[in-house]
């Protein structure tokens, strides 16, 4: 027992206890006492000049860094303002602890000022949620909250602190890490995997002529990339990443196929099409991967590795579910594979071969010019510059695509996107994050034009903290994506997608105490990306006015069958036109 | 172009619709009945019905839950239950052998003696209870599985029912099916 301490003092006591050294936020009335705990606490607190953008940037941090983020914020609206980047997180599986006020006990329920019930609102984009009602559970409920936000299949974790409950004093004993496991009688993550079913995997892997592992962000959040490595080349298997999972195996390697699905590459959809197993890894058969389910990887039988039994067999009937994470399911199917070994390189020559004159026939690729910017082309230069060593953040829509297209990423944690949510406006509070989290390297935010409007107030706050993150704003004057829909799908007919006023982005810039730089020509870009390294103490926003209407392509139409991929459009980039494979 | 084979397709699932009755057991946490309802209201599943209680353990709950769909969809709503932390354990009980009672309060109008008197038999027959008396209604305690307490129902129904109030279905494993499941039911 120690001497009396605040609620708020509990939960500054927790956050070091968990080995926290950021938190982002922003105070507001019920949260006043923890803020005033906080002033007094050994790590950094970022304050933020929106509650969302807290939530990106405490999530940028956790992608970057594998530690959980913790965004702070007050009662009502500062609650309210998480939801976005709750779901966000909880749609890919990031780590996360919010701490939020709440009014106090005795006003909950009477419509209070700033009152909201952030328990129910949040309850189904939170791995799970807490309100305190008592300071007795105050510690016991912190530690859970980052126990479970950290392990089995990760996510957001919300407690409610009435205002209250951080003002009362009491004496209390940090509870253990046992004491925080046994809590939770009803939540015990399967990682092993069952070694029958290992033993099952081993052997399609060794029956195997066309496999293909499809990857996705499970093995970056089970930090399982060596595996993934090993597995491929020790069984010479060809390997997607989604989205998500992009940096899990380097996209330099010859074995690597990039991303599949509505904007995969040509030879990895191929590829996927007409394998005999898919080895599925911490991937979730979404459907913007997928496409039409029944015509996806028609002739494979599927192996199934996933920390969460609910994502297997959720779209899609597997042959071989492991449930288990999917470092340690890995380790396990690659020792298997090695006590009984196969002629890896003979058993696949046919195969690899057929793969190669996919990637010869449809390499990734856009046409090029020396008038206009190609957006494609900012991010081949990107990658240049940086040595292909960068974090990327993006935001979504095109650039988000190009950005996971045209760079080729070599390690987990590299590209940081709202895959499962497509949340506009994450890019750049998420590279804030990440550079905060990891000072060591180069952030860029590749954001949209459209997209990076959606947080703009927050550059306030990466200026204030001098955090050193490079803005691209692929910059179309169009919400591109969902111009190229309407292009394709709904005969040009542009509506509400035209961003005819936009700020000028270098003043802008220029106005919260940033840099500002712009490209408007090719030959400028790589001048502009040059200057923006130089600049090491404040964030530098770089305007790149790109051609307005180019497509993210290749393309598989949502609900269609990779048969039906789109890999040109003719010249005047009609639909009806369209290249249709198969 | 002819550079892809035009594979078969992967075959749908056969789609079984049918009721299935649901056991689980909770943490007695106050908001736990809101997350599981959520779970099935977001997620667009159809409870027939839902009822919760106390058991024998302090701070346990147990909830029976009775959903109509196919395997896929019975099979995602038991793996969503079991993702909840407050849940100890989920048991599908449709194909074990099992007990099922629901009780239904019933108010049924009795204009004469005769009425009363059929009402009475049928009270009798399917081992009723009258709990409640007045001038024009008798108010009748039923208590079996859901098709005896339908069975009862569209017999009454002649008479008029004034109001009617039931539990929804409980259930419970027959304890000489029940020695292999003790373990690994929430996985």
């Amino acid at each position: 027992m120690t001497k009396e301490k605040r609620g708020a003092d509990i939960v500054v006591d927790v956050l070091i206890k968990e080995g926290v050294d950021t938190v982002f936020g922003l105070p507001g009335g019920a949260i006043m006492e923890v803020y005033d705990a906080l002033f007094d606490a050994p790590f950094r607190n970022v304050l933020t000049r929106h509650e969302q953008a807290a939530c990106h940037m405490a999530d940028g941090y956790a992608r970057a860094t594998g530690k959980v983020g913790v965004v702070i914020t007050t009662s009502g609206p500062g609650a309210t303002n998480l939801v976005t980047g709750l779901a966000t997180a909880y749609m890919d599986s990031i780590p996360l602890v919010a701490i939020t006020g709440q009014v106090p006990r005795y006003y909950i329920g009477t419509d209070a000022f700033q009152e909201a019930d952030v328990i129910g609102i949040t309850r189904p984009i939170t791995k799970h949620n807490f309100l305190v009602t008592d300071i007795k559970d105050l510690p016991l409920i912190l530690r859970q909250a980052f126990y479970i936000a950290r392990t089995g299949r990760p996510g957001p974790v919300l407690v409610d602190i009435p205002k209250d409950i951080t003002q009362q004093k009491t004496t209390y004993k940090m509870p253990t890490d046992e004491e925080v496991r046994e809590s939770l009688p009803g939540y015990n993550p399967h990682t092993e995997g069952n070694p029958v079913q290992i033993k099952k995997a081993a052997e399609l892997i060794r029956k195997a002529t066309r496999p293909v592992l499809y990857v996705g962000g499970g093995a970056i959040l089970s930090d399982a990339a060596e595996e993934v490595y090993k597995l491929a080349h020790l069984a010479q298997i060809p390997v997607t990443t989604t989205n998500m999972g992009k940096g899990a195996f380097p996209e330099t390697d010859p074995l690597a196929l990039h991303m599949l699905g509505m904007h995969g590459t040509y030879y990895a959809n191929m590829a996927v099409y007409h394998s005999d197993l898919l080895i599925a890894v911490g991937a979730r058969f979404d459907d913007r991967v997928t496409g039409k389910i029944n015509e996806f990887a028609p002739e494979a039988k599927i192996i199934h590795i996933d920390i969460d039994p609910a994502s297997i067999s959720k779209t899609i009937t597997v042959d071989v579910p492991i449930v288990g994470d999917v470092k340690n399911v890995l380790r396990k199917l690659i020792k298997e594979l090695e006590e009984k070994p196969v002629e890896w390189i003979k058993a696949r020559e046919k195969w690899l071969k057929q793969i190669n004159e996919w990637k010869e026939k449809h390499p990734l690729n856009y046409r090029k010019s020396d008038k206009i910017i190609k957006p494609q082309a900012v991010i081949e230069e990107i990658y240049n510059i940086t040595n292909g060593e960068a974090i990327i953040s993006a935001g979504v829509g095109q650039h988000q695509m190009w950005a996971a297209m045209f760079y080729k990423y070599k390690y987990s944690r590299q590209f940081l996107n709202s895959g499962g949510l497509g949340t506009m406006g994450f890019g750049f509070p998420a590279a804030v994050g990440a550079k905060i989290g990891r000072p060591d390297k180069t952030v860029f935010a590749i954001e949209g034009d459209g997209s990076f409007i959606m947080n703009v107030q927050d550059l306030a706050t990466a200026v204030q903290h001098r955090v050193p993150v490079k803005i691209a704003i692929i910059n179309n004057g169009f919400l591109g994506m969902v111009r190229q829909w309407q292009q394709f799908f709904y005969d040009s007919r542009y509506a509400s997608v035209c961003l005819s006023v936009q700020p000028d982005f270098v003043k802008l810039a220029e106005s919260f105490g940033a840099v500002g730089l712009r490209a408007t020509k090719p030959s400028e870009v790589r001048e502009v990306l040059l200057k923006a390294m130089e600049i090491n103490d404040r964030p530098v926003l770089m305007d790149f006015v790109v051609d307005r209407e180019e497509n993210v392509l290749p393309m598989v139409p949502a609900g269609k069958s990779y048969r039906e991929m789109i890999l040109t459009p003719n010249q005047k980039g009609e639909a009806e036109t369209m290249y249709l494979v198969g | 172009m002819s550079d892809i084979k035009v594979l078969k397709v992967r075959p749908e699932p056969e789609k079984v619709i049918r009721k299935h009755v649901i056991t689980v057991k909770v943490q007695h946490n106050f908001g736990v009945l809101a997350r599981i309802t959520g779970l099935f209201a977001g997620r667009g599943y159809n409870i027939e019905s839902l009822t919760v209680g106390r058991t024998h353990e302090p701070d346990i709950a147990r909830i029976t839950i009775v959903v109509e769909g196919d395997e896929r969809v019975i099979e995602q709503i038991i793996k969503q239950l079991r993702r909840l932390i407050e849940t100890l354990k989920v048991k599908d009980v449709t194909d074990l052998p099992h007990i099922e009672r629901e009780l239904a309060l019933i108010k049924i109008y009795t204009a004469d003696d005769r009425m009363r008197d059929e009402i009475m038999r049928l009270v009798s027959i399917f081992r009723a209870k009258v709990v409640d008396v007045s001038t024009d209604s008798y108010t009748v305690e039923i208590t079996g599985d859901s098709e005896k307490i339908e069975a009862f129902i569209n017999l009454i129904k002649p008479f008029g029912i004034k109001e009617m109030s039931r539990t929804g279905t409980l259930a419970m494993v027959r304890e000489s099916a029940n020695i292999k499941m003790e373990k690994g039911d929430k996985e």
